[in-house]
């Protein structure tokens, strides 16, 4: 990835809330809120595939419905290329969305049973005004049906004569249409098949490089993620605990959390497996509802501290933490990495 | 077989009656598992694992029929019991984990008689013997506060708690097999890892024997003696996990290895694929069900189904393929 430093990113997002409220009884009092999204920050570099990991109720998706201002802000700013896209109105969102598409994880309900593939692909284009004349958008159609791997002339046929992947496919033909910038996958591969997996992954990154697409890619399985990713963000309960280089993650994850959740994957290896420690951490995910204080996972890290408890760190430079290496751009929100209170891992560095 | 097996399955056929006539979901499968060892049974949707397990404990429902084959536990052959007897046998000597632990759990019962209520029926214990057992089960699968918990219902539960739950019926009457279908699919993966070595504990401890029906060749790995890969309702290849990892044999195990991308090793390449479908079970192909993926497939493949013959001599591993030049 050799992109300039200074160069503008396709998507930028800074602070992003979305919070819930929630009610009780007849009258919808409000009781209190689920932080689903709490000050998440992260850019999207042209062409490059960025990964967002975690457990399932860490705001993922939450983060994408909003990139999409699919799901109301309760604050933070949306950039995208070059514009602030935050507060602008639904008919205004209308030409943006053009240009950022989603790819949905259950390919059996995003299709609509009763529409024809055709129709399915074709629906974007009759909705942004881009069919002219039914040749052309005919050929448009079967190019994207070609551009995914489908036959031309399945077009006719209807979502239930195909299998999860191929519905996958449909998903993104209909994605290509608009011809975006950014595609954001929400969990694309995780409802299907693990030979079925590879096929997909395969075509997103042949597409990748075809059309320079950039994109969003939130999974829960780490090496579908880094498989295909550049850089990954971790997220836990609503916040973003460590982003990195894909190759920096996975060689030196910094945050506990990351540690822990790389030690919890068993590698397809059985010699491997039998000498490998294994860093179980105790205890679930806790209710967004009533998230712990401070930083949101010290219940449940090794590596606790009084600090923890009380402030929650930010996410920035690893300064204080066991790897000086100035080209490494990773960032972390770990107070271990705190110059102030940093120790990091170097009493077992040796 | 020999006479250290625990489980032995024989040329085991079942059917599914459907709007598209009978279709056969599991052929002449043939397994046996000895005490105290952790079997994976390995394949994707529509490949015949679950209802392979079904069918040990005979719960294949209204439309489900055993064609064929026999199924001897601790030497008494499963399929030819009376539902009462099998009935006995279910929660007590073989127990069962699903996939999905809320509908698996009764959500109006509360989780203090589910647990007692196996540990009662099967054990001769009166209600307040069987709810002490019940405290020691959850606190052995680290619910914390078992005793004040006894009360709770389901909801009351998260999925990583339930599943615990479920680990605790299945244990309630020291079963000699447990069998677990995709126990951990549900779960987070730091949940999961916590689940399979509890599981894992628990069973080498007490010396039960353990069937892991699962698609994720990492947990694989990690848990299992040794492996069956199936396909297409048969067992295409069967080694000692070590063995399978290090020297897979038939295209469809090789195929499936190549496919994951890792967490280690090369990133960001193209990844080798098993092209097309998983077969349709109601429209098998006549020969080798792979045949039709198969890079290798020659004629005879699509004319006769190849039988599971031992690799190499070696008795342990087999593999169902008419070989290929490598």
């Amino acid at each position: 990835m050799s992109l300039a430093i200074n160069e503008e990113p396709l998507l930028k997002v800074d602070d992003l809330k979305v919070h819930f409220t929630l009610t009780e009884g007849f009258m919808q009092k409000p009781v209190g809120s689920v932080k689903a999204v709490d000050g998440v920050s992260f850019e999207l570099r042209h062409g490059e595939t960025f990964g967002l990991v975690g457990e399932s109720g860490c705001g993922k998706s939450t983060t994408a419905l909003a990139v999409l201002r699919m799901q109301p802000l309760t604050g933070g700013l949306i950039e995208f290329e070059g514009n602030d896209i935050t507060q602008l109105e639904p008919h205004q969102m209308r030409p943006v969305r053009r240009r950022m598409q989603m790819v949905y994880q259950d390919p059996f309900s995003s299709l609509n049973p009763r529409m024809r593939i055709r129709d399915i692909i074709g629906e974007p284009l009759l909705v942004h005004g881009l069919a002219t004349d039914r040749r052309s958008f005919r050929a448009r159609i079967n190019e994207l049906m070609d551009m995914v791997g489908l036959l031309p002339d399945m077009s006719d046929r209807y979502p239930h004569e195909f299998s999860g992947g191929q519905r996958q496919r449909i998903g993104i033909a209909r994605a290509l249409a608009l011809e975006p910038s950014l595609i954001i996958c929400d969990e694309p591969v995780s409802a299907l098949d693990v030979s079925i997996q590879a096929q997909v992954l395969n075509l997103l990154m042949d597409l990748q490089r075809e059309l320079g697409l950039t994109y969003l890619f939130i999974a829960h399985d780490l090496s579908v993620v880094r498989h295909i990713s550049d850089r990954i963000g971790v997220m836990y309960l609503g916040r973003i605990v460590e982003i990195a280089g894909r190759d920096e993650l996975f060689a030196r994850p910094k945050h506990p959390y990351t540690q822990a959740l790389l030690s919890s994957i068993p590698l397809p290896d059985p010699t491997l497996e039998a000498t490998r420690p294994q860093q179980l951490i105790v205890g679930e995910v806790p209710s967004p509802k009533t998230p712990p204080s401070g930083c949101h996972f010290h219940p449940r890290c090794p590596k606790v501290m009084d600090v923890c408890s009380v402030h929650s760190p930010n996410l920035e430079r690893n300064q204080a933490g066991p790897f000086p290496n100035h080209s490494d751009e990773s960032l972390v929100a770990c107070h271990l990495y705190d110059a102030s209170f940093g120790r990091g891992d170097r009493e077992t560095e040796t | 077989m020999s006479s250290d097996a625990l489980l032995d399955i024989e040329h085991l056929s079942v059917s599914f009656r459907t709007d598209r006539g009978k279709v056969r979901a599991v052929s002449d499968l043939s397994l046996s598992l000895k005490r105290g060892e952790t079997l994976a049974i390995v394949g994707e949707s529509g490949s015949g694992k679950s209802v392979t397990a079904l069918s040990i404990l005979r719960l294949l429902g209204d439309n489900g029929v055993i064609d064929h084959g026999r199924v001897a536990f601790e030497g008494q052959n499963l399929l030819s019991l009376s539902p009462d007897e099998i009935r006995r046998i279910r929660g007590d000597r073989i127990a069962m984990i699903f996939q999905e632990p809320m509908s698996s759990l009764n959500p109006v019962l509360t989780i203090g008689k589910q647990v007692a209520e196996p540990i009662c029926l099967h054990r001769d214990k009166n209600w307040d013997e069987a709810l002490e057992i019940a405290v020691e089960l959850l606190t052995k699968v680290a619910i914390p506060d078992a005793k004040d918990r006894l009360d709770d219902y389901p909801h009351h539960f998260s999925g990583g708690m339930r599943q615990r739950v479920m680990i605790a019926m299945a244990l309630a009457c020291e079963p000699r097999l447990i069998i677990a279908d995709e126990p951990t699919t549900a779960l987070d993966v730091t949940v999961q890892a916590q689940i399979l070595a509890l599981l894992n504990d628990l069973t080498e401890q007490s010396q039960t024997a353990l069937i892991l029906i699962t698609h994720d060749l990492g947990v694989v790995a990690r848990y299992a003696d040794r492996v069956a890969v199936m396909y297409g309702g048969r067992i295409v290849e069967t080694a000692d996990a070590k063995e399978l990892y290090a020297n897979p044999q038939h295209p469809y195990t090789v195929g499936l290895m190549a496919s994951i991308p890792g967490i280690e090793g090369d990133a960001g390449g193209r990844l080798i694929t098993i092209d097309g479908q998983p077969p349709d079970l109601a429209d098998l192909p006549s020969g080798c069900a792979f045949a039709t993926r198969c890079q290798h497939a020659h004629d005879a493949c699509r004319t006769s189904i190849p039988a599971l013959d031992p690799v190499e001599q070696n008795p342990s591993h087999r593999s169902a393929c008419f070989g290929y030049p490598l």
